[in-house]
This record gives C-alpha cells, structure tokens and sequence, in this order.
C-alpha cells in the first residue's frame, strides 16, 4: 500500500466531523451541570437517574419497542417471500413488481406517509400503534428484501436440487436446507429493520396521533433546555444500544458469507 | 425442478403475492387516491367532482392573487431602469409561492448533494486505494456507524451545538471573537445545508467504494507505464470508472435530503419551509386535500426528474468509456 499522508489525514478530520456531534453525548450525559456548557462541571448519573423515572418516556420506549419488533417482524417475512420469489423463479409481471416494493427508497419518506395518511383518514381508520407499522414495513421492507436477496443469491442451487432428487418436499427442502443457510440473512435484515423502525420519525410523528413514540418524544423534548441533559443520556443507550446491534448483524452478515463460501465484500449496504 | 414455465411462473407469483399484495394495497393505492385528488374539486377535508386541472394551474399562484403565467407573459416592465432580468425572474418566482418552495428544497438539495458526494470521495478513495485489504471494513464500519445513530438525535444535537447561546456561541464568545450570540442556526438555507450536509455523509462514502473497488488495478499500472503522471491517471481512468459510483451517491442523498422534514422545522424557527413541511400544512393544517394532492405530485414529479437526469447521465458516462 501506498502512503497518502495527505488523504489519511483528511479521512480523519473527515471522520472527526462526523462523529463531533455524537463525541457530545456521552461528555455532557455524565456532566453535573445543568447547561450544555464547556468547561465541565463533574461527574454524575443524574440525568440517568432523571430519564428512568420519565414516565412518559417509558411508555415511549415501550411503544418504539412493540413498532420496532413487529416491523422487522412482518417486513423480513415479506422480504423473505420477495427476495426468495425474484431470485429463484421468472414470472410475469416481476420487474413493475419489484420495482413497486423497491419504490419507497426512491420516493421522499413524506409523500409516503400522507399518501397512506390521506387514504387512512378517508376511509375512516383511527391512527394508532397500528397504523404507525403498516406504514413503517412500507418503508423497511426494501432493506429487508436487499439484504435477502443477496442472501438468497449466495445459495448453491445444486444443494437444493440434490434435497429434490432425494425425495423431499418443496416445503421440506426450504425448511432443512434452504432456510438454514439464509438463516444470518435473516437475522441481519431483522436487526436492520429493527434499527431503521426504532429512529424512523415521519411515519410514527404523522401516522401515530400522538402517541408517544421515543423518535418523536426525543425531538419534542429537546426543545425544552431543562431536558436536554436527560436526552443526552438517553441518547448516549441508544447509541450504545444501535452500536451492538449493529455488531450483531455484522457478525451475522459475515457468518453468512463464509457459510455460504463466499468472499466478504465489505458492508451492509 | 421446475418442469415447465408455466408451473414456474406460478410458483414464483404465488410467492411474491403476499409482499405484492401488501405494497399494491397499502402504497400503490394511497399514491393511485393522491393522483385522483388532486385533480378533484374539495374544500375543507373532502373532495368532489368535477374533474378539474386547477389545482395544478393554482401551483403557480402568486402573492395578491396573480399568476407566475400573467406575471411572464405581461413581460418585463420597460419604466423602471433599476430593475434587471434577473431581478425581474427572481422577483416572479419569489412570489409565487409553491414554485418557490419546489426550486428552493431543489436547490438546497442539489447543494447539499454536491457537497457530500465532493467531500466523501476522497475519503472513499482513501480506503479503497491505500488501506489494506482486511482494514477496510474497520474503516467502514467506522464511517457508518454515526448513520446508524438516531437522525433525530443527531439533528437535534446539532441545535444544541449550533443554536441561540449553544455551544458554539460560548465557545466564540468565551474566546472574545465575538460578544454577541452568532446563533448560526438561525440564518436558515446554510444552516439547513451544513447539518443535512453532515447527516447525510456516510450515505455518500460507500456507493463510492464501491465503485472505486471494482476499478481494474492493472489499468492504472498500464497509464503510469505508459509515462501518464499519476494525477493524469486519476482523471482519465479512475474518476471516469467510479461515476456510476458517484451518481448512484448523488441519488442517495438527493431523494431524501429533498424531502427532509426535520431540519426545517428545528433551523430558524422552521420559518424556511421546505417540500414535507409544506405538505404538512396543506394536507394536515389547511386539509386541502386537492392542492396539497397536486403539489405533492409536482414535488413527485420533480423529484422523479432530477433522480431520471441523474440516471442518465450515468448512462452517457458509460457510453462514453466504450
């Protein structure tokens, strides 16, 4: 490898913007002083303290969790069906198809969710938890059947050939072969979904009456000087929080890969 | 297997159906009632008919009543020698109010594209071609995971940073640049530039990456042998071959920088609307369903229209190699 000094030293400036405003987090979570203010003050987990006893921020945390779970739940199981059905079979219709559940990476988020909004309040749905996860899955949906269909791709057609011409079931062959080799796909496209659910903030803003929801009782909160502290420690766990779950799908991403007998190509996206 | 196409095509329909079923009701019908409304007659929260295109002729209304079509078509008044074109231009567009939220959300998407995609290629370049091998998911990893941090909270840490005696303004002050608060977060279009400039980053590294990754080595050992200097090589063979990495960038950060909700409403008291804010007032404050329907779909249409140039250039780029 070349030396760059110049290039290195650029992509570590770069890198230092990039988390500038992140570094805070953690360096005012456990400052005693009640304004976001250099020089620091002292150490303390008051402001911890402060954001367990919220109650309104508990029930947020707790509905973000029930939206998160589902969405990744139901838009995996949707991305499993999609990716599996483009991958391995031609159909008609399948390129406006997929085009259509792709769509949603193209469109700006906001015309999703007044599109549905309108049509929601048209027919006379109430907006609830509910309707924040339909909307949601819309827009995780295309992640999930990314990240399966190359799941999918990696697969050796000639194992499940091989399971055919030994007598199993279409079902059976998915089940024993198919699905456990896609299985780290699985899991990554859920954990990202997972992610995406738990910070989206249009969907559940717009689409979930003012419930709260942790994405949207966050960007209330932070108008409030006297609750910043408290929003700097708790997104100090959340960062934490994404960072390991993050870890995880990596892990998975990667244990797929060499499963499969492929060469790593670096990143989720 | 398989035996006949017929059988496969099926099969693979009838495995798709559940997502398929899902999007058509739940996306493409929503998108299909917002066309319909907005070329509906409707007041407050309902529509009717007739069928009419004044929702889309209202999109150019101006201030006081006007229209930008009059405004244009009238020409440029001859008695006042101060008035310029431009100026003559400028002052059409700035009064017709949803065209100018439509150029204005462009334009600063356009900006914050432009500037993302040029600070983050050098930095995709530096990992592709002067890191290790197996240090480059480290490197990655570690230019991804600010992403993977809640928006909100990076936005809104930004207005902590940025806004009316934050950090940034104690900092000044306290070093005597400055005795008065700068809040920088209040001067509207930069600030709504830098910090969506900021978030959308790491979106911009990758697709370059990867492009630049699939650049054949040996092309750039055969430019240098043959005596071009290594500045020359970069122009002629590496840039040329990582644009479709550098569009499908551009892509990614235009298509939801153009629609941000959030930064408006935070940046300058959320006086500088933009696409989604506006959308919200028409359809959710107002409940004009129609007018909102039709500007939602203009702002579709202009988003589709930049998003198919940025495609098609791609295509000239590659053209252009053979």
């Amino acid at each position: 490898m070349k030396r760059a000094p110049l290039l290195k030293s650029y992509t570590i400036f770069y890198l230092v913007f990039l988390y500038a405003p992140i570094v805070l987090l953690p360096i005012f979570a456990f400052n005693s002083g009640k304004v976001v203010a250099f020089p620091l003050q002292g150490f303390t987990l008051d402001w911890f303290r402060e954001m367990l006893s919220d109650q309104n921020l508990r029930t947020a945390a707790k509905n973000s969790l029930i939206i998160a779970l589902s969405v990744a739940t139901l838009s995996t199981v949707l991305g499993i069906f999609a990716a599996r059905a483009s991958v391995r079979y031609r159909f008609p219709g399948k390129v406006p198809l997929m085009g259509l559940i792709m769509l949603p990476l193209v469109l700006p988020e906001m015309i999703v969710a007044m599109a549905l909004l309108v049509v929601l309040l048209s027919i006379g749905v109430p907006l609830s938890l509910f309707t924040v996860i339909i909307g949601q899955v819309l827009i995780t949906t295309p992640f999930a059947v990314a990240i399966l269909t190359s799941a999918f791709q990696s697969l050796d057609k000639s194992l499940e050939e091989a399971a055919m011409d030994l007598g199993e079931t279409a079902w059976g062959t998915f089940r024993l072969i198919i699905l456990p080799l896609v299985m780290p796909g699985i899991l990554a496209s859920f954990l990202i979904c997972f992610t995406i659910s738990f910070d989206e903030f249009i969907i559940s803003n717009f689409l979930g009456s003012g419930q709260p929801i942790l994405s949207v009782y966050i960007f209330g909160q932070f108008r409030f000087p006297a609750k910043v502290p408290s929003m700097l420690a708790l997104g100090t766990v959340l960062v934490c929080m994404s960072i390991i779950l993050l870890g995880f799908a990596e892990y998975f991403r990667r244990r797929g890969i060499a499963k499969a007998g492929g060469k790593d190509s670096g990143g989720f996206l | 297997m398989a035996a006949t196409p017929g059988s496969e095509a099926r099969t693979g329909l009838k495995l798709i159906s559940p997502t398929a079923i899902y999007v058509i009701l739940l996306l493409a019908v929503p998108l299909a009632t917002v066309l319909i409304y907005s070329v509906m007659t409707g007041g407050r929260g309902n529509v009717s008919f007739p069928v009419t295109g004044e929702n889309y002729y209202s999109l150019l209304n101006t201030k006081g009543g006007g229209n930008l079509i009059d405004y244009f078509a009238k020409g440029m008044p001859g008695e006042d020698p101060d008035l310029t074109f431009l100026k003559w231009i400028w002052n059409g567009l700035s009064n017709a109010v949803y065209v100018f939220v439509l150029l204005k959300s462009l334009m600063i998407a356009l900006a914050v594209t432009l500037i993302t995609v040029l600070l983050a290629y050098p930095v995709a370049y530096f990992v592709s071609f002067h890191v290790k091998p197996d240090r480059k998911s480290l490197w990655l990893f570690l230019i991804t995971i600010p992403f993977w941090t809640s928006y909100i909270i990076r936005v809104s840490l930004w207005f902590v940073i940025l806004g009316y005696d934050g950090l940034l303004d104690k900092l000044l002050m306290s070093l005597g640049i400055t005795n008065t608060q700068l809040n920088f977060s209040s001067y509207g279009v930069p600030a709504i530039i830098f910090i969506l400039a900021h978030a959308y980053a790491p979106f911009a590294v990758l697709p370059i990456f990867v492009s630049l990754e699939k650049v054949d080595r040996s092309l750039l050992e055969a430019g240098q042998d043959l005596g071009e200097s290594r500045w020359i090589t970069f122009l002629r063979v590496t840039l040329p071959l990582s644009m479709p990495g550098v569009i499908a960038a551009s892509l990614i950060v235009f298509i939801p920088t153009v629609g941000d909700y959030v930064t408006p409403r935070l940046v300058g008291d959320g006086k500088q609307p933009l696409i989604a804010n506006f959308i919200e007032t028409q359809l959710l404050k107002l409940q004009d369903f129609p007018q909102g329907s039709a500007f939602a779909v203009a702002s579709m249409l202009m988003v589709g229209i930049v998003s198919v140039g940025f495609v098609l250039l791609n295509r000239r780029f590659i053209r252009g190699q053979k």
